[in-house]
């Protein structure tokens, strides 16, 4: 029987999950209407002046793109675990990292992938002009993944712990704070004027560290919680 | 031990009390507020220095299978904590007077409470998970991630231009403050260094007591204390 190369296993993991991701298409959906409702509360409790709205707008998306993450971090790990799935990858010859790699990717495509797409449209809610959306799309592009990268770690530590969507909120959201900062300081400093690449870099760069560490950390946890 | 570093401990936070809070001389621009700086700094240095500290406890647990050093890095945390709240705590009090805020979102300061965040999910995750093995290894997982945060804590008035000031000692150039002020900011260090010793041997103490109260080896007395209490 031969096995399986890295690639195949990755592909058969992150099509898997896109299956069954598109089996039950209402969770995906509830995410994304979860990120337009959050986003569209905002001018609702700030009111709706164009120049407070410009100001504070990418800021606010990025919270609504980070909380629409956190929600749907329950998702990636906790199906397997209970029945069992989880429980061969680890057992399976091919090297866990690889594997949450694909699981990870698969989530960033169902969750991460929407808010990109749809953060122009949201952008333009809050009077966001032509450069600062180019840079708010692309800062997203960079941040989610990296985004779904740290939540893997947290939603691995929680499996089957009692009260695990609060603590995963609270295990990950102090390590979200810079993604937050940086992606949200390159829109602002492209509205200033002094151009976002700076912050962008910085992302891709947060991004580049989290591909790195993320699935080793999250394969550790995963072992920790089915032993 | 404890008994040693307890000593120790009072004696150089109370040495260095007298010499911040009595000896040294009045700053020019700041007045006497500024002596907020003999709690505040050795706080903020030891709220970093023991998250590295518990992280290392926990890579160690980790790597050689060891409980004792889990237990290490459980002790830690609260004591991390506490200092971690102090510096953040004396920080605004120094802020009001001299910025005219309590809270400016600082990287510095967003940071420091970032770490209290951090110290906060290590120890909520040890208490969620009931089985013992997996909370040390759990926790001992997300302090090793947190340390990503202690060098942006430390730079970060390096890297970002901001309110809070630069450091004013570096074991490299000479300090920028007065002699006088040096030694009552050392001799605190040393103080919260040596109390947060005396206090962690203390609490791995119980926590060893608490863990091992089935065995027969450990003191029969303490052991049935613990039993009674719980």
């Amino acid at each position: 029987m031969n096995r399986p190369s890295l690639w195949e296993a990755l592909r058969g993991v992150v099509r898997r999950d896109l299956l069954l991701a598109m089996r039950r298409r209402s969770d995906v959906a509830m995410s994304v209407f979860f990120l337009v409702i959050v986003a569209s509360l905002f001018p609702l409790g700030v009111g709706p002046e164009p120049a407070v709205l410009k100001t504070i707008g990418a800021g606010v998306l990025w919270v609504a793109a980070l909380l629409a993450c956190l929600l749907s971090l329950g998702r990636v790990f906790t199906a397997d675990y209970l029945d069992g799935v989880l429980e061969q990858m680890v057992l399976i010859a091919q090297p866990l990292p690889v594997l949450v790699v694909g699981k990870v990717f698969a989530h960033w495509i169902v969750s991460g992938l929407p808010v990109v797409l749809l953060s122009p449209l949201l952008g333009l809610q809050f009077g966001l002009n032509g450069e600062a959306l180019g840079v708010l799309v692309l800062s997203l592009l960079l941040g989610t993944p990296t985004l779904s990268m740290i939540g893997a770690i947290g939603a691995a530590l929680v499996l089957g712990v009692r009260g695990s969507g609060l603590l995963v909120a609270l295990l990950v959201l102090p390590l979200y704070v810079p993604v937050l900062i940086f992606g949200a300081g390159a829109v602002t400093s492209s509205m200033a004027g002094i151009g976002g690449e700076a912050n962008l870099s910085l992302l891709g760069a947060c991004l580049v560290v989290s591909l790195f560490f993320s699935p080793w950390a999250t394969a550790a946890a995963l072992r920790i919680a089915l032993e | 031990m404890v008994p040693w570093f307890s000593v120790l401990a009072a004696l150089a936070i109370a040495v260095g009390l007298y010499i911040g809070l009595l000896v040294a001389p009045t700053d020019f621009q700041q007045g006497d507020s500024y002596r907020i700086i003999f709690v505040h700094v050795p706080a903020a240095w030891m709220s970093m220095f023991l998250y590295v500290v518990m992280a290392i406890w926990a890579g160690i647990g980790m790597g050689l299978k060891a409980r004792l050093s889990f237990m290490m890095a459980q002790a830690i945390a609260p004591t991390g904590a506490m200092f971690t709240f102090l510096a953040l705590l004396t920080g605004a009090m120094w802020g009001k007077p001299t910025w005219g805020a309590w809270w400016v979102w600082d990287a510095r300061l967003t940071s420091e409470l970032i770490l209290l965040f951090q110290y906060a999910g290590v120890m909520l995750l040890r208490t969620s998970i009931d089985d013992l093995r997996r909370a040390d290894r759990a926790s001992g997982v997300l302090a090793l991630v947190g340390v990503v945060n202690i060098p942006i804590i430390y730079f970060s008035v390096k890297w970002w231009n901001t309110l809070h000031q630069g450091a004013s000692v570096s074991m490299t150039a000479a300090p920028k403050m007065a002699t006088i002020m040096l030694t009552a900011m050392l001799l605190m260090t040393f103080g919260f260094w040596m109390y947060s010793i005396a206090v962690v041997l203390s609490r791995v103490r119980c926590v060893i007591l608490e863990r091992e109260s089935q065995p027969a080896w450990g003191n029969p007395s303490a052991v049935s204390e613990v039993a009674e209490a719980r």
